[in-house]
């Protein structure tokens, strides 16, 4: 037997690939005979297209087909709703109607014998339009309830209004943030082969599956007959969750050619071909006592939304169970508008919401003359309150603890503006951070060799989080092998079937597959050779064995609310002449159950906090109220952070937590808590440094002069 | 001839700009292309020579993830028309380890966990092989300032100071003897 393999800082086992260049991401797949396409998009956020001159464009060297509503295929756009998908509303149907209901929305697609030739000729195609008049200022836009029960939307314990309104202590503030794309570095692309009624598709992708499934339902054929293989993604944090328009696009121009097509987005396109984390307007309210104790909690909030779908994410989640509070409500609406459908992007509600509800605990803290950490633990429940179920296990307490000690807390003075290095202000703020746990069904499959080797498989996706080292070393661990024995293979829908890869859920859920099937192929093979040691069994059978496995979870939901929890404590240097602020300083700690591998999950934490920085200072699409174009849609104008302003000290403590409940691994997911607590500590820095409260992000330095 | 126009092909595509025969000098091999004048260095390796280390992350310049060493300087090859780097020496990711040894800077990549989707990483390497080079990676404030050109949406920025960090180091200990 090997020693323990989870738990262990293995270096990823798909370094080498990532170091040299040969990591094949969608794009780079080798077809024979392959067209490139480019998309024309709608440059009015409403109407209908008067007319479409394609005339020169046709004539344009290289070009093979062009495709607009007028000529292309009816196609079958069969109802299929995705996990990722909105539940209320009809996914956008491209190229079927004269019908614009948002910028950048395709119009025509040109296929040609080369990239340049094709992005030159979907420049000549000339495009006229019947404008209607279009709501594209969330400002102006009276947000509703979503379609649905009110209940779900609007949800009460106990008596806020009243009690707000007895409270000694109050704050009652609104936040707003701004909308924001995830910007992965690798724009999304898509090759298309088609032979016959069966279709081939690399793709970048959060879920293989899912976009066989939605692609076999716009095309009416079975989703068997769809192939998806993506074993690379450049980073997504959320944009690769739903099948996006493109991808039908890409598989269309391959069906009108007849010949293999490679569409990629440019990066102006992927502030309109995929979702993007909406605009959202909050408004907390907090009462409390004068020892601190929370008494009420109005927490209400509303997101854009596109017309032809209610996008809806877990905004005000995290307020009903975070601090204890006897008296809650929370209000969720949406602001339909003529944009295209936001989408989640990484801690997809919680970090927006945690964000107002953490802001507001600070504004709290401070009525109160009270150290915002011992606001916190006040309020620590010892119970989920709004589920009325124990905790599986929460770490707060320890986090902050943990992280209050490494950062030297107890040094802070409360007063803002009383800490300085020389001219430049420092402040001090920390935030709690949570995300649920979640684990849905998955599939995989395990097979012995003789030569001592095994194959894991599940169709599982790695967009950076380390999925390929982990299985394996979970599947080596299992097996008591060395892991480079182990070849673990995902991003394949001839795989076994794995759940979406978000939500943090792929360690919790792939891994106890990865782990149940490896178990069932070493018994058997152990069983049949009545050996104790595995490659000696293996040698003597001879033969492969092989196991699949099937994991769900049971009704611990039902006993037990799951949830990951943190802290984060930050320090910030303020420029009182520039404005400028800088982050010096972050640490997080965090309770998220076993760390499977804590190198890989430090790199995850710290690219969360790298994340958060960019939502607290940096990160904006701007929009145009007038027309809903967005003005900075490139890499040079929406400002993401850079080598420069990631803190010179970033610290990551994981807390020791075994939680027998949450799934067979105790993993709770680390993916987007990393995030979550991130900007609300930011601005609460700020605050401390400037004695500014700035309410809007992103808090760039025109906000703090 | 280098640079010349094919009369065939000029003939055939009408009014569209005429192939250009264009030679690369990448990784120490010559290629011979016959290229569309617009096409861009990296449309070059990554489209037509199937060199796909190079990443594209937006095509104008701002994400760095195409960098590639033209006579030694760090270049963004999305920047670059590949007419234009006829006659320069193009070292890309994919030439940068001696067979089946990685560069020090690969290694460190790797020790250092820095990196996550992997995307960035080509650039981000071939970025910080340069600034070795150039004296810039004295500390990790100079490291962060010269590899401020080069974006890591998964945020493994620190990794990649600490690799690049090692690497430098490895590279002084050599030169000093």
């Amino acid at each position: 037997m090997t020693a323990a393999l989870i738990g262990k800082s293995v270096s990823r086992v798909d370094g080498r690939l990532k170091v040299t260049g040969a990591a094949t991401y969608a794009a780079e797949f080798e077809v024979p005979n392959l067209a490139h396409a480019a998309v024309v998009r709608s440059i009015v956020a409403n109407g209908r297209l008067a007319s479409i001159d394609t005339a020169e464009a046709e004539r344009a060297p290289g070009v093979i087909a062009l495709v607009t509503h007028r000529n292309a295929p009816k196609l079958a756009y069969q109802p299929h709703k995705g996990l990722p998908d909105a539940a209320v509303g009809e996914r956008l149907h491209v190229l079927q109607d004269d019908r614009v209901t948002h910028q950048g929305q395709p119009i025509a697609l040109v296929v040609a014998e080369t990239l340049e030739q094709a992005v030159y000729a979907a420049e000549v195609v000339r495009v006229t339009y019947r404008n209607e008049a279009a709501a594209t200022d969330v400002a102006a836009v009276d947000p509703v309830l979503p379609t649905g029960k009110p209940a779900e939307w609007e949800i009460r314990r106990g008596e806020a209004d009243s009690a707000f309104e007895q409270a000694e202590f109050r704050v009652d503030q609104t936040y707003v943030i701004p909308r924001e794309n995830h910007n992965p570095i690798e724009m999304f692309a898509t090759i298309a082969s088609w032979e016959g009624d069966s279709l081939t598709l690399w793709d970048k992708t959060q879920w293989v599956h899912n976009v066989a499934e939605e692609i076999a339902a716009v095309f009416g054929i079975a989703a068997e007959n769809v192939r998806v293989i993506s074993p690379f993604v450049g980073g997504a944090f959320g944009s690769g969750l739903r099948c996006w328009p493109h991808v039908t696009l890409a598989a269309l121009g391959a069906r009108v050619d007849g010949r293999p097509v490679k569409l990629v987005l440019s990066r102006r396109e992927m502030y309109y071909g995929v979702g993007y984390r909406p605009h959202t307007v909050q408004r907390v309210a907090l009462g409390a006592s004068r020892d601190g104790q929370l008494q009420a909690i109005r927490h209400e909030g509303h997101q854009e939304t596109s017309t032809y779908e209610e996008f809806t994410e877990a905004l005000l989640s995290a307020t009903r169970f975070l601090h204890a509070c006897p008296n809650v409500h929370t209000r969720h609406r949406i602001a339909p508008m003529h944009v295209h459908t936001p989408t989640y992007m990484r801690a997809p509600g919680e970090a927006s919401g945690i964000y107002a509800l953490e802001s507001a605990m600070d504004e709290l803290a401070v009525a109160l003359s009270m150290d915002p950490v011992d606001l916190r633990l006040r309020n620590e429940p010892d119970r989920d309150e709004f589920k009325d179920l124990p905790f599986s296990s929460r770490s707060t307490k320890e986090c902050y603890r943990a992280a209050a000690e490494r950062f030297g807390w107890s040094q802070r003075t409360a007063e803002p503006r009383s800490m300085r290095d020389g001219r430049l202000l420092i402040g001090w703020g920390m935030a709690s951070a949570t995300y649920p746990m979640n684990y849905a069904p998955a599939s995989a499959l395990a097979r012995l060799l003789p030569d001592g080797t095994a194959e894991v498989m599940s169709a599982a996706s790695d967009m950076g989080p380390g999925t390929w080292t982990s299985m394996t070393q979970v599947a080596a661990d299992t097996l008591g092998l060395p892991v480079e024995r182990v070849k673990f293979t995902l991003g394949d829908t001839r795989l076994p079937r794995a759940p979406v890869h978000g939500g943090s859920m792929t360690m919790a859920s792939v891994g106890s597959a990865v782990q149940a099937a490896c178990r069932k192929a070493r018994e058997d093979a152990l069983a049949r050779a009545g050996s104790n040691d595995l490659e000696e069994a293996m040698e003597r059978l001879g033969q492969v064995i092989e196991a699949t496995a099937d994991v769900a979870p049971g009704d611990e939901t039902k006993r037990f609310s799951m949830h990951a929890f943190g802290a984060v404590f930050v320090e910030v240097a303020v420029d009182p002449d520039l404005g400028e602020t800088r982050v010096r300083r972050i640490v997080g700690a965090y309770g998220a159950g076993r760390v499977v591998n804590p190198k890989i999950a430090r790199s995850q934490c710290i690219g969360g906090m790298i994340g958060g920085i960019g939502m607290a200072l940096m990160e904006h699409s701007v929009v145009d109220p007038r027309n809903g174009r967005v003005t900075n849609a490139n890499l040079a104008e929406y400002a993401v952070p850079v080598h420069a302003d990631a803190p010179p000290v970033m610290d990551v403590i994981f807390v020791d937590e075994h939680d027998p409940h949450v799934n067979p691994l105790g993993v709770k997911g680390l993916g987007e808590i990393a995030l979550v607590g991130v900007a609300p500590a930011i601005a609460n820095a700020i605050f401390h440094a400037t004695g500014k409260r700035v309410r809007e992000l992103p808090i760039t330095p025109d906000k703090l002069l | 001839m280098p640079g010349a126009i094919s009369p065939a092909l000029a003939q055939a595509a009408g009014a569209a700009p005429a192939l250009l025969d264009v030679s690369l000098r990448i990784n120490g091999t010559e290629h011979r292309l016959s290229l569309d004048p617009r096409t861009t260095l990296l449309d070059a390796l990554r489209e037509h020579l199937h060199l796909t280390g190079s990443k594209k992350g937006c095509g104008l310049g701002q994400c760095g993830a195409c960098t590639v060493l033209m006579d030694g300087m760090r270049v963004k090859a999305c920047l670059s028309l590949a007419a234009l780097a006829q006659g320069r020496e193009i070292k890309t990711i994919e030439g940068l380890a001696q067979g089946d040894e990685l560069h020090p800077l690969q290694a460190s990549f790797i020790e250092r966990d820095a990196f996550q989707c992997g995307y960035c990483t080509s650039g981000q390497i071939m970025a910080g092989v340069a600034c070795i080079s150039e004296g810039h990676a004295g500390s990790p404030q100079d490291i962060r300032e010269w590899m401020s050109g080069n974006l890591c949406r998964c945020g493994a920025y620190d990794h990649i100071v600490a690799a690049i960090q090692d690497a430098a180091a490895v590279s002084s200990s050599t030169q000093g003897g």
